[in-house]
């Protein structure tokens, strides 16, 4: 789960990592108030889920209450696009109106679980406030590295290393280091998967400050802290995607015009390759997981049609545990109650999977019966290429 | 004839007297697996079909002689489950469990490495020698027994995969479903000298899918110290970035972990890459001349 950037921020304060002065603001003359507040002279940052605020036009500084009155008008209710929103980018419902800081220099700070160390990973590097994956990628030297022992936690000599590794001031080092720890307390005490401060700050007065806070949790954590649950911002999400979860199904939007029904997220994503190579575009990823219940199947079928792009819909299913009669069934019913009007092609595969085929075919509906997925593939790109009705 | 299970596995279920617990212990042992005993804390003394249910899992490895673990707890209590079979001395644990916090696993396995115990999963089918030894939730008939290894990221994806061999008359040695977390038990590098090491086993399929380098560490091993011929499917060619298919590992991020990579990698070190995930069988039929 993602969370703002002040509500990032406002966790930082309850650790006792310093952030900049600051408020959030929904509307114009509440930014205005705040930079009043702040002194007049101001930073305001469009909150939304996505990074690359800056060069996107969602930060901006200002010299006067009313400049962040402006500023934040014209941010909020609108779409922020940036490179990582997509074309259509994200609407601002809320802005971050922060004080001024000095900064002597930017550097990079982040905390990630690394898979094949199987441990966490406390990176930091002296090129702050960039695309830190490319200086990863160019100069991976230029970043430092050190893993906490599970158990014993991060030591303050691995914090030491890095924070003199970065050639801070003693001063600042010393800063940098408590930060470094406190912040690895939140990382785990928060099941977070992901820590970031780009860029972390030195002042002229050698202060450190975290001038960005961005933070992910593990999805699987979220279920031991309830005191996390307030930060989620469905409106950050794709509406189609949160309610398709609510029903257990996981299901992503895509750009092509063949719908895909598929059990278990492997296959699923498998189901898709083997569209693309057959020549289609898959529309979607749908997962209708382990149990695919009829409701779930019925679900399925309403979110794979409300994307107005599809042309023909796969169905494909491996039984195992599950029945392929009672799956059958189940499509049966959706495609029946919902009066689905683009052709489906189902292939099954697995326990019960003739008995299901029969039904599908007893059906009195015309779906197109596929075996094996090669065969599935063809006939749905087909199907959406020439168009045409189930009914 | 096989790795990591067949017919000396003596399984004790935790979790057994649960839904998701009872429902499967009953398939493997239809399956004609050696299911000794089960562990609920609290419902000793109790039966399933006569297979005696312990407090603890010391008194099953002591009473019943268990070497082997399959957990079905929920995932808030699967870490303390794995930990107490690898301290009762099971060598073997496969977790089923969906949904454990990725810091708890990074906690479980240090101390698992310690050891020396094997733990598949969690978020995984489990294992299968087919017929010997059945220890998961994978349907028993798609199976065959024979000489092919396969290891898998995923789970109804791997019964695709087995249905294409067991249709070419392609019989298997032993599959694992090896989970799509961020943190697992044992990974493709781990398992694929077992396969070398193993006599019956002629050739291994992999497979994979994007995020993570799982694939790339693979490839490191099979050029180092894999001579078996080696197939592998690489899914979510066509996955856009940044977002999460379903598993908690199948992400791409930072441009890293994308299956172009992960196919590339695995043909520079000699393995018969399949782009459609209709090819895995073929590929293999192809590879031993069949």
């Amino acid at each position: 789960m993602k969370i703002h950037e002040y509500q990032a921020k406002a966790l930082f304060r309850e650790y006792g990592i310093p952030v900049p002065r600051g408020e959030v603001a929904r509307t114009g003359s509440e930014a205005a108030a705040i930079a009043k507040d702040l002194g007049g002279r101001a930073v305001v940052k469009a909150q939304i889920h996505a990074g690359g605020r800056g060069k996107g036009g969602g930060v901006k500084v200002v010299q006067t209450p009313d400049a962040a009155r402006e500023a934040a008008s014209g941010m909020i209710g609108k779409p922020l696009i940036t490179v990582q929103t997509g074309p259509s980018g994200k609407i601002v419902s809320q802005v971050l109106v922060e004080g001024p800081l000095a900064i002597e220099k930017e550097y990079y700070l982040g905390f990630v679980v690394d898979r094949s160390k199987e441990r966490v990973a406390i990176m930091a590097s002296r090129e702050g406030g960039v695309e830190i994956e490319k200086v990863a990628q160019e100069d991976p030297e230029k970043i430092l590295k050190v893993f906490a022992t599970p158990g014993l936690g991060l030591m303050p000599f691995q914090a030491r290393q890095l924070a003199f590794g970065l050639g801070l001031s003693p001063r600042a080092a010393a800063e940098a280091g408590s930060l470094i720890q406190k912040l690895y307390r939140l990382f785990v005490e928060k099941d977070c998967s992901l820590v970031e401060i780009n860029p972390l700050v030195v002042t002229p007065e050698q202060t450190v400050v975290a001038l960005d806070a961005k933070i992910v949790f593990d999805d699987n954590g979220l279920f031991r802290h309830p005191e996390l649950t307030g930060l989620r911002d469905v409106t950050e999400e794709d509406p189609s995607e949160t309610q398709a979860s609510g029903f257990g199904l996981s299901y992503i939007k895509l750009d092509g015009n063949v719908g895909c029904m598929v059990n278990g997220a492997g296959l699923a994503m498998a189901t898709m390759d083997i569209i693309k190579l057959a020549g289609g575009e898959p529309a979607n990823f749908l997962d209708v997981g382990g149990g695919a219940r009829e409701e779930a199947v019925t679900e399925a079928f309403r979110i794979i049609l409300s994307d107005a792009n599809v042309k023909a819909v796969l169905v494909n299913i491996f039984g195992g545990i599950v029945r392929c009669d009672v799956v059958a069934q189940g499509i049966i019913n959706a495609v029946r109650n919902l009066s689905v009007r683009v052709p489906v092609v189902v292939r099954l595969e697995g326990t019960n999977a003739p008995l299901g085929l029969s039904l599908v075919e007893e059906s009195g509906m015309s779906f197109i019966p596929a075996k094996g997925l090669g065969e599935a593939a063809r006939k749905v790109v087909e199907a959406a290429r020439v168009g045409g009705s189930l009914v | 004839m096989s790795i990591l299970v067949d017919q000396k596995t003596r399984v004790v279920v935790q979790g057994m007297t649960g839904r998701e617990g009872a429902f499967h212990t009953r398939q493997c042992v239809a399956y004609g697996s050696k299911v000794v005993g089960g562990v609920t804390p609290g419902k000793g003394g109790q039966d399933l079909d006569g297979i005696p249910v312990f407090d603890t899992v010391s008194e099953a490895v002591e009473k019943e002689g268990a070497n082997a673990s399959l957990i079905f707890v929920p995932p808030a209590f699967s870490p303390d489950a794995v930990l107490e079979a690898a301290d009762a001395g099971i060598q073997l644990v496969v977790c089923i469990t969906e949904g454990i916090p990725t810091l708890e696993m990074v906690k479980v396995k240090d101390v698992l490495r310690q050891k020396g115990v094997r733990l598949i999963g969690p978020n995984c089918p489990g294992v299968i020698s087919p017929g010997q030894c059945k220890m998961g939730i994978m349907p028993g008939p798609i199976h065959r027994q024979g000489s092919v290894g396969l290891i898998s990221r995923s789970g109804t994806l791997t019964y695709e995969a087995v249905a294409q061999l067991s249709d070419l008359g392609i019989g298997q040695s032993t599959c694992i479903g090896i989970g799509g977390d961020p943190v697992i038990g044992s990974s493709f590098g781990d398992l694929l000298p077992l396969f070398e090491e193993d006599p019956e086993t002629e050739a291994v399929v992999l497979i994979g899918e994007i995020g993570g380098t799982a694939e790339e560490e693979a490839a490191q091993v099979i050029r180092e110290r894999i001579k078996k011929p080696v197939v592998a499917f690489v899914a979510g060619l066509t996955a856009p970035p940044g977002k999460r298919m379903g598993h908690a590992g199948a992400i791409i991020s930072g441009g890293r972990g994308t299956a172009a990579e992960k196919i590339e990698s695995l043909r520079s070190a000699g393995v018969l890459v399949s782009e459609s995930p209709a090819g895995i069988g073929p590929a293999v039929a192809e590879m031993l001349g069949r």
